[in-house]
């Protein structure tokens, strides 16, 4: 195999990683967009997600061999989890942040680490702290493009990614309620006064964010496998991807996944970097960002008004 | 003399040029007022004088020395104060704290010794410091006759005491020239009748001031020369006498028709 | 029984020691870090290291962790403090992760019997806990009067500045940056100089132990007993250090699931925040002006406290 096609085939990886990137990059960016606050609980959602959708899914197949009926069933299974995570989100957002939107800027902050500490060390009591497969809902026989190798598991989590994420864009372009989305990330108290019901947005906000890590904690299933402290690196990662992007803005999430993915992907073996150092490609990624464009690519300067 | 001076002065946010080749001058030992209309790039100004803001070009020069760029922190200990339109006390210390705060370079802070060395003198010498820091915060609230509030949490201060506050901690640092952000912004009139003794207070100091304020019957009051912005450019500077004749000036503040302000 | 109260005293003083480096960098300048973990790891490894490849003695080891540590949150500092508060929790966070990281793939099975450390001929055993708690509490003291002092001198004063307002401090001729590096070094330092102490009681270093947990619980301890305010962390750690080993003193140790306690720590932040976001004891009761001298203020000090005067409780 020539280097060449060796490195297209890390893009493909790297697009796979980097398309679940952006679907958990969403809901940092459009929380941050409107509460200018991280949701450091964000990446336990996603944990939440994949432990719900595969609960589910194993609940309706059982031990059927992949067909049609795992297939829908996995799809069941990923709507569920969104449901249960939309509503778990508003919940949190309801109890742990709504009480202190006003209060110091550590409160909200310090108030997400212990609900995420909650969250993954729950999931650990009751799940069991070892890592579970999530079974391929299909045959998962490799197709050789050329020389390149794609997985129908990598074409599904594009598709559904992508799907997502249009869907997405439609309802934040194209309806009311989006349309009140970006207005009051833009302004609250104006907003408020123009009569959008800045609380109800803000829910919002809060469950299509926990929807989509829901999908994105699936998705990742397939590569990461599924345990309580998997929203950490991969919730850590998701937010290097959304700094990339442009924190606050939706198609930079979008963009800073994918960018993240193939960084990854391509970035490791380029560089000779052991696979369990992996992580550190990120993190060196998201200080070298905040140095030299803390903004990200498509953000908007924003100062503090003296 | 001039003490303070902007030579083309320019700041763009995006395409948007909120200050427009600027030349603003202030006289030593002056008050001087400058006004204009909401967005007029008044603030913006102060922003880039006083280093909390980089201006997209131009020079400032302040006491015949050229300050362009320099971070916040070292154009305040050259000499430079202010305070903000939107107050920016301490609100959780107390109001004597927040002058202290003023002090941080006036005690403890000697040029001519090595930072490190200094730092260790502060820290093991620190209950002596903090006597004479103490002693000089409580000379300058006792100059704004508020002895009894110093162990008060500045933020449960009423509104203009506050703003009276931020103007005692900016001129604990001894500056030579203080700017102002509307002062009398949010103040009724009594106590606006007492910033106007306070700023002739300062005066006789031998403090320069600036101050930008809305309050047209306090700034023809107490200023001796005025600048006008509209829209990011200088349109008018003068006395007090002249702005008020100023035919720009009034079309400016008025509109040409039936445009209301 | 005697044997966990003597544990909890012995990891109260060490999560003290951090917990005095947190509130340093948290309750003071008003930066949100979360690789304590991290920091105790770095110094726990320079310990082994100084210690057992070296030969060096604890008492060598000692500074040379601290300013190892220090040196790492120096290099950590420049680039991330420059940044927003939300953004430095988030690149701490990841930090400690990756110290973890490295020091699990550089070496994964960590140090064992790591020399003694000895004082005038004596010999700290892990058996002896009363020496150990002695020695940690020793520290303790230390650093919390150095701390303190800190905290009241006019470098204190402008951390809290930065805390307060970073524009406002800017305009009274406050170097943010500076303070902000030179605050989070400290902070690093003490991890630093906990990590230590650990290595000295346990003799052994395994990577596995400085998990996210360990910055959690520091945090916690921070949060819980008010931030910036010293005497409070202090209270803080012991209260955290209690609720870890509550399944061994109740002896449920088969009821209460391993996961309890950090569930509880968890809660404890999200309902410390919402109810008592000042902590237990609040805010540094410090007022300046007291007309007293320093030995005026410790001889009142002690004519007060005379009565319930114990070495721990500071």
């Amino acid at each position: 195999m020539s280097t060449l096609t060796l490195y297209m085939q890390y893009i493909v990886n790297g697009l796979t990683l980097g398309a679940i990137y952006s679907l958990i990059a969403l809901g940092y960016t459009m929380v941050y967009g409107i509460l200018k606050f991280i949701n450091f609980a964000h990446g336990d959602i996603l944990m939440v997600g994949a432990f719900i959708g595969l609960l589910v899914y194993t609940a309706l197949t059982g031990d059927a061999a992949p067909g049609a009926w795992t297939l829908s069933a996995f799809f069941i299974a990923m709507l569920v989890s969104m449901i249960a995570c939309a509503i778990l989100g508003m919940l949190i957002e309801r109890i742990a942040y709504k009480p202190l939107r006003n209060a110091n800027r550590l409160a909200p902050l310090l108030s997400a680490i212990g609900v995420s500490f909650i969250l993954s060390n729950g999931a650990a009591w009751i799940f069991g702290t070892q890592s579970r497969r999530f079974p391929y809902p299909f045959e998962n026989d490799p197709i050789h493009i050329g020389s390149i190798t794609i997985t129908p598991h990598q074409i599904v989590v594009i598709v559904v990614s992508v799907a997502m994420m249009l869907l997405l864009t439609f309802f934040v372009n194209r309806t009311r309620m989006g349309k009140a989305m970006r207005a009051t990330s833009l302004d609250q108290s104006t907003s408020q006064l123009m009569g959008i019901n800045v609380n109800r947005v803000i829910s919002l906000t809060f469950a299509i964010g926990s929807a989509l890590a829901a999908v994105g904690g699936i998705l990742a299933a397939f590569d990461f496998r599924v345990y309580p402290s998997m929203g950490t690196m991969t919730g850590l990662k998701a937010f290097v991807a959304a700094v990339i992007g442009g924190i606050g803005n939706i198609q930079g999430a979008m963009i800073g996944g994918v960018l993240l993915g193939i960084l990854e992907a391509v970035g490791a073996p380029l560089l000779h970097i052991p696979n369990g150092m992996k992580d550190t490609v990120a993190f060196a990624v998201l200080i070298i960002v905040l140095l030299v464009k803390p903004d990200g690519i498509l953000g908007k300067n924003e100062r503090e008004k003296v | 003399m001039r003490i303070l001076e902007t030579e083309h002065l320019t700041r763009e946010f995006g395409g948007v040029i909120a200050v427009n080749d600027v030349d603003f001058h202030v006289e030593k030992g002056l008050v001087t007022g400058l006004i204009g209309p909401n967005g007029a790039g008044k603030t913006t100004l102060f922003n880039q004088i006083t280093g909390v803001d980089k201006p997209t070009s131009g020079r400032i020069i302040f006491d015949g020395r050229d300050i362009t760029g320099l971070p916040a922190w070292k154009i305040s200990r050259l000499g430079i104060a202010r305070t903000f339109q939107n107050i920016r006390l301490y609100k959780e210390l107390t109001v004597v704290e927040n002058v202290m705060m003023g002090l941080h370079f006036k005690v403890g802070s000697d040029p001519f010794r090595h930072r490190f060395q200094q730092a260790v003198k502060s820290y093991i010498f620190a209950s002596r410091e903090n006597r004479e820091v103490y002693r000089r915060a409580m000379e300058w609230l006792s100059f704004f006759e508020m002895e009894e509030h110093a162990q008060d949490f500045a933020g449960s201060l009423p509104y203009g005491k506050q703003r009276e506050l931020e103007i005692a901690r900016a001129l604990a640092a001894e500056p030579k020239l203080l700017f102002l952000d509307e002062p009398a912004a949010g103040m009724n009139p009594s106590e606006t009748a007492h910033l106007m003794q306070v700023v002739a207070k300062i005066r006789q100091l031998g403090v320069t001031v600036v101050l930008i304020e809305h309050d047209m019957k306090l700034v023809m009051n107490i200023c001796d020369s005025i600048t006008v912005l509209n829209f990011g450019v200088k349109i008018a500077e003068g006395t007090p006498n002249e702005i008020k004749h100023d035919k720009g000036v009034i079309e400016a503040y008025l509109g040409r028709e039936e445009e209301d302000e | 029984m005697l044997n966990f109260f003597q544990l909890i005293l012995i990891y109260a003083g060490i999560y003290a020691l951090m917990a005095i480096g947190q509130n340093c960098i948290t309750g003071y300048t008003g930066m949100l870090s979360l690789c304590h973990a991290g920091f105790f790891c770095i110094g726990s490894y320079a310990t082994a290291i100084m210690c057992k490849t070296f030969g060096l003695s604890f008492w060598l080891s000692l500074p040379v962790a601290a300013i190892a540590t220090g040196l790492v949150g120096l290099l950590i500092g420049i680039p991330t403090l420059r940044l927003k508060g939300d953004y430095l929790c988030i690149a701490t966070l990841g930090l400690g992760e990756i110290i973890r990281n490295i020091a699990t793939n550089v070496n994964p099975v960590g140090y064992n019997s790591i020399p003694r450390a000895s004082l005038f001929g004596y010999q700290f055993a892990s058996r002896n806990k009363l020496a150990f708690i002695v020695l940690i509490w020793v520290f303790v003291l230390i650093f919390y009067i150095l701390f303190q002092q800190l905290a009241h001198s006019r470098i204190g004063r402008a951390m809290i500045a930065v805390r307060e307002d970073e524009v406002a401090a800017q305009s009274n001729g406050i170097n943010v940056t500076k303070y902000k590096i030179s605050s989070f070094v400290l902070g690093a330092a003490m991890g630093g100089i906990a990590g230590c102490m650990q290595t000295a009681y346990t003799l052994t270093v395994q990577p596995g132990s400085y998990t996210f947990m360990v910055s959690v619980m520091v945090l916690c301890t921070v949060v819980l007993g008010g931030m910036g305010n010293g005497k409070a962390v202090i209270l803080g750690a012991f209260i955290i250090q209690f609720i870890s080993y509550l399944p061994q003193l109740t002896g449920l140790t088969n009821v209460i699931p391993a996961q309890a306690k950090q569930m509880i720590y968890g809660l404890l932040l999200v309902v410390m925040m919402l109810w008592r976001p000042q902590g237990i004891l609040g805010r540094d009761r410090f007022r300046y002006g007291d007309p007293r001298t320093r030995r005026e203020k410790i001889a009142a000090f002690f004519r007060r406290e005379g009565r319930n005067a114990e070495g721990g409780a500071v």
